[in-house]
């Protein structure tokens, strides 16, 4: 069974700023926190039942210290889409390039983890696999793979229903697949020998104009910091009285 | 003339709160661009939604598809992929639902139509929508446009109020063939599992509960507040890995980014992962032993103490503030 695992690395939470150019800075950059659930949940299965994982990522050239952990945590080996044209890309650039990075890797299932911590948009996926015409199955909280197909749980407002298709398939999944590992001291050292393969657009018959911002479908117009809290007032008083100090508060700001 | 289609989502024959915002939000586009509003609704039965979308103005276009076995996201996008070719309008707001976003996806890959995602606001400017989205959890707004004049927009919950109009749309019976263009995925089982009966991306007050509460047991007196207050109960990723709380109620970078009016944090410390999930909510209200916890920084009111003495005697001051008030 081959599993890709299609990994964004995106700013640290907490740190992320846009550049002089008005872009999000990709300075240092981690693996997106979802992905690293479903990179666990291919490796276990992969181990489980034999096969390999390779990553799939579309990013600059600090993309790959993200890429590393994740080799360093078990893939077997990594593709990195790189190209100086792509910074800018709209969604439907950034479903271009990977449709055509994918049609390359002859592979069962292509796992994606849910939104991404800095675009939050929850959408290439399934723009992809629709593109590439593959079953999509998303939300996954336990993802069940044979030689021939796959089956999920996908969460529900009620609870959650099961869905099967045959591969290859695309599957979203959460959080619920489980931790991710830590990369043994063995996984790092065995990374730094492992297959990393760069493609630029070239690499991938992909027009320069078409994608990144030339090619943009969507166009930045500007950004605006908004107003911040001031800072908490603070209420330390025994608990009756704290109670009916929030109760009033609500009550000035028409909340109750 | 152009114009403007919402795409609604129905849940036990009602339409869901987000969608009655999609309706208001066309409704409000068409109005200022001069072009036309319509929802569309797919369903075996979406009769009675279709006439309470109505009255928030837009026409609603009824779309009669059999259940099969296809998930609902798929069923509804290869559907609509066959009506976007065919009557071609300007502007399609979906909902940042996890169908929505299903949906949306695949209508990018079968369609090719440009997209904008996390729409925490939409206004007409120049021509075309002016997306606003909130990123970086809440420190950054950015404004966004299609280069084009067509696209896709994903919109948030809550990013406008739901209002009715003064005159309602019409409803219009729509018959489409869908092609099965998508890849075939089939639904063969459903669990139900308790879970709260509001979702919370809907809920207009949010109790949430972390570490502090201590114990899967705890969570009974933040479900009273949250009962007293009308809203639902929502939890930090500390407290549902450790099995206390279902997943559904995450809050933050790997849950859900929720905007209520109210939020009420117990026993939250207010760690970025977390923070990145709420910040955007009206007020926020902490309750918490520890004065130089992370919340301080974010929240509107810190009350420091010990939430199991507190929280119990705001949700009986609650009751009474509103019994009084009758």
């Amino acid at each position: 069974m081959h599993i890709v695992v299609l990994l964004k690395a995106v700013p640290i939470v907490g740190t992320e700023r846009l550049g002089p150019d008005q872009r999000v800075q990709r300075g240092q950059l981690e693996a997106n926190g979802n992905d690293e659930y479903v990179l666990e949940k291919a490796l276990k299965l992969t181990e489980a039942n034999g096969g390999e994982v390779s990553l799939l990522s579309m990013g600059p050239a600090s993309a790959i210290d993200a890429l590393r952990k994740a080799l360093a945590m078990g893939a077997t080996r990594a593709y990195h889409v790189q190209d100086e044209a792509l910074a800018g890309s709209c969604i439907r650039g950034t479903v271009d390039v990977l449709v055509a990075a994918l049609r390359k890797i002859e592979f069962d299932l292509l796992f994606v983890g849910a939104d991404t911590s800095d675009g939050l948009g929850g959408v290439v996926a399934p723009a992809v696999a629709a593109r590439l015409g593959l079953p999509y199955l998303s939300y996954a909280s336990e993802i069940r793979a044979s030689g021939t197909g796959v089956s999920i749980d996908r969460l529900s407002p009620t609870g959650f229903d099961v869905q099967e298709a045959a591969s290859p398939a695309v599957v979203m999944g959460t959080q619920l697949l489980g931790e991710p590992r830590y990369p043994s001291l063995r996984g790092i050292m065995q990374a730094r020998t492992k297959e990393t393969t760069t493609w630029s657009l070239a690499d991938l018959g992909i027009d320069p104009a078409s994608v990144g911002e030339a090619g943009a479908t969507t166009r930045f117009i500007g950004s605006e910091t908004p107003p911040q809290r001031s800072g908490a007032t603070v209420v330390k008083a025994p608990p009756d009285e704290a109670a009916a100090a929030i109760v009033d508060f609500l009550a000035t700001r028409r909340l109750i | 003339m152009a114009a403007i289609w919402a795409v609604g989502e129905v849940a036990e024959g009602r339409p869901t709160r987000l969608t009655l915002e999609l309706a208001t939000l066309a409704r409000q586009l068409a109005d200022a661009s001069g072009s036309t509003a319509a929802v569309v609704l797919v369903g075996h039965d979406v009769t009675t939604a279709a006439a309470e979308v109505a009255t928030y103005g837009p026409v609603v276009l009824a779309v009669a598809t059999p259940d099969d076995d296809r998930p609902a996201a798929a069923r509804t996008a290869a559907l609509l992929a066959d009506l976007l070719e065919e009557r071609s309008p300007d502007v399609v707001l979906i909902g940042a639902s996890s169908d929505g976003k299903d949906i949306a996806g695949a209508l990018v890959g079968l369609t090719d139509l440009p997209i904008l995602v996390n729409a925490s606001s939409v206004s007409w400017a120049d021509g075309g929508p002016r997306v606003e989205m909130s990123t970086f959890g809440g420190r950054l707004v950015t404004q966004s446009a299609f280069v084009g004049t067509r696209g896709i927009v994903l919109v948030r919950p809550a990013s406008v109020t739901a209002e009715a109009a003064a005159t309602s749309g019409a409803v219009e019976t729509v018959e489409v063939d869908a092609g099965a263009r998508l890849g075939a995925v089939r639904v063969t089982g459903h669990t139900e599992q308790a879970g709260s009966a509001v979702p919370i991306e809907e809920a207009r007050i949010i109790v949430g509960g972390g570490r502090g509460v201590g114990s899967p047991e705890g969570f009974a007196i933040i479900e009273d507040l949250a009962d007293a207050l009308g809203g639902a109960v929502g939890a930090t990723r500390a407290v549902v890995d450790a099995g206390w709380i279902g997943y559904g109620q995450q809050i933050g970078q790997t849950g859900k980014i929720v905007k209520p009016a109210l939020y009420v944090a117990c026993g939250i410390s207010g760690a970025i992962q977390h923070k990145v999930g709420v910040q955007t909510a009206g007020t926020i209200v902490a309750i918490n032993r520890d004065p130089d916890a992370p919340i301080a920084e974010f929240a509107d009111l810190l009350v420091v103490g010990d939430l199991f003495e507190v929280v119990p005697r705001l949700a009986a001051a609650v009751r009474a503030r509103k019994a009084a008030s009758g």
